[in-house]
């Protein structure tokens, strides 16, 4: 990563580099959005649908992300059921062992805020954002396949926006619908994202 | 074996246990005193209970209730043991050496209940994290990070 930094950050400073940037960027975020392994931290029945999601009917090969058993190979984890205060810390260090850059989905209501655990409970951790960064949040107990299809397919957006140039990002490009944009055969509002 | 034979085969064989013996939802139940669990238990064992299935307990308020599930393969059958022991007690005889399947479901026991077994070879928590403070099963249990059920939901 250093070196992909530093060739990113001498390219944003070098005049007309920024041509050569964007190229590259996009070169990158194409590779790392069309392959997107995952980690599956699958610690509840929200695995189920995680471990269906690999399988032919679902198929997540066809969008480049693969389970893989060892956080070295992985950049995105996704944390796929009920977090226990005894858990956590196995989890965090599974995540530290991932290889920048990386990305978290937690999937099913248990990853996004402790779930039906939330109340009068005292083992489970309310929300893996308690001490994860986490990018996509998919509710659902359990969620569906689609939603992880889903939730992929945005993360791959989102790392579409991200440069090899520290502190820079690209604008956001997408065919999929954003959150207050009009649906198909909806007249666009004035102030709505016209899509 | 049913209920009944059960219980003609355990007056026969240990007549002292025999007034103890009661049938609850249709299921053998047999309530001793604590101090008395482990000669009972050894009793059991020898008369064919030779599977420990699981070991509880349950707060009721004033005591603790711990309950032994045994299991026969070569009767059929199936009994519970119940022995309460007070509050501020709340030690009992470990069973380990006559079922060594009790080792980790008493750890389990003394992790949520805070219930000490004697003679247990390795009595430390085994679901919760060894920092852990107090024992959360018990009706008593403090805890800052519990958020309270509101009444609307």
């Amino acid at each position: 990563m250093a070196f992909v930094d530093d060739l990113g950050a001498a390219l944003d400073k070098t005049p007309g580099g920024g041509i050569i940037l964007t190229s590259l960027d996009a070169v990158m975020d194409w590779s790392r959005g069309k392959s997107l392994w995952m980690m599956p931290m699958g610690t509840a029945c929200c695995a189920m649908e995680l471990i269906a999601a690999s399988f032919s009917r679902f198929d997540f090969d066809r969008h480049g992300s693969i389970p893989r058993p060892d956080p070295r190979h992985c950049d995105v984890m996704v944390v796929a059921g009920t977090i226990t205060r005894k858990m956590a810390p196995a989890v965090q260090r599974l995540y530290d062992q991932m290889p920048d850059p990386k990305w978290v989905i937690a999937m099913g209501n248990c990853a996004v805020s402790g779930g039906i655990f939330y109340y009068d409970t005292y083992s489970v951790v309310r929300g893996v954002d308690e001490f994860l960064p986490v990018d996509v949040y998919i509710a659902g107990c359990p969620p569906r396949p689609e939603s992880l299809q889903d939730a992929i397919l945005r993360l791959r957006e989102q790392v579409s926006t991200d440069s090899i140039a520290p502190g820079k990002s690209r604008a956001l490009k997408s065919d999929l619908p954003a959150p207050g944009s009009p649906r198909k055969g909806e007249p666009s509002t004035p102030g709505g994202d016209a899509g | 074996m049913n209920i009944n034979e059960l219980r003609e085969h355990l007056c026969s064989e240990y007549p002292d246990l025999c007034p103890l013996f009661s049938v609850e939802y249709g299921d053998g139940v047999l309530v001793v005193d604590a101090s008395r669990l482990h000669d009972a238990a050894s009793d059991l064992r020898d008369l064919g209970f030779d599977r420990l299935g699981m070991v509880t307990a349950v707060d009721t308020g004033d005591e603790f209730e711990l309950v032994y599930r045994l299991q026969s393969r070569e009767m059929h059958a199936g009994i519970f043991v119940k022995a309460r022991v007070a509050r501020d007690i709340a030690s009992i005889a470990s069973v380990t050496d006559l079922w060594p399947a009790a080792n980790w479901q008493e750890r389990e026991v003394y992790d949520l209940f805070g219930i000490t077994f004697e003679g247990h070879p390795d009595l430390r928590r085994i679901l919760l994290t060894d920092d852990w403070v107090g024992h959360p099963l018990r009706k008593d249990y403090q805890d800052d990070r519990i958020i309270r059920r509101p009444d609307y939901i």
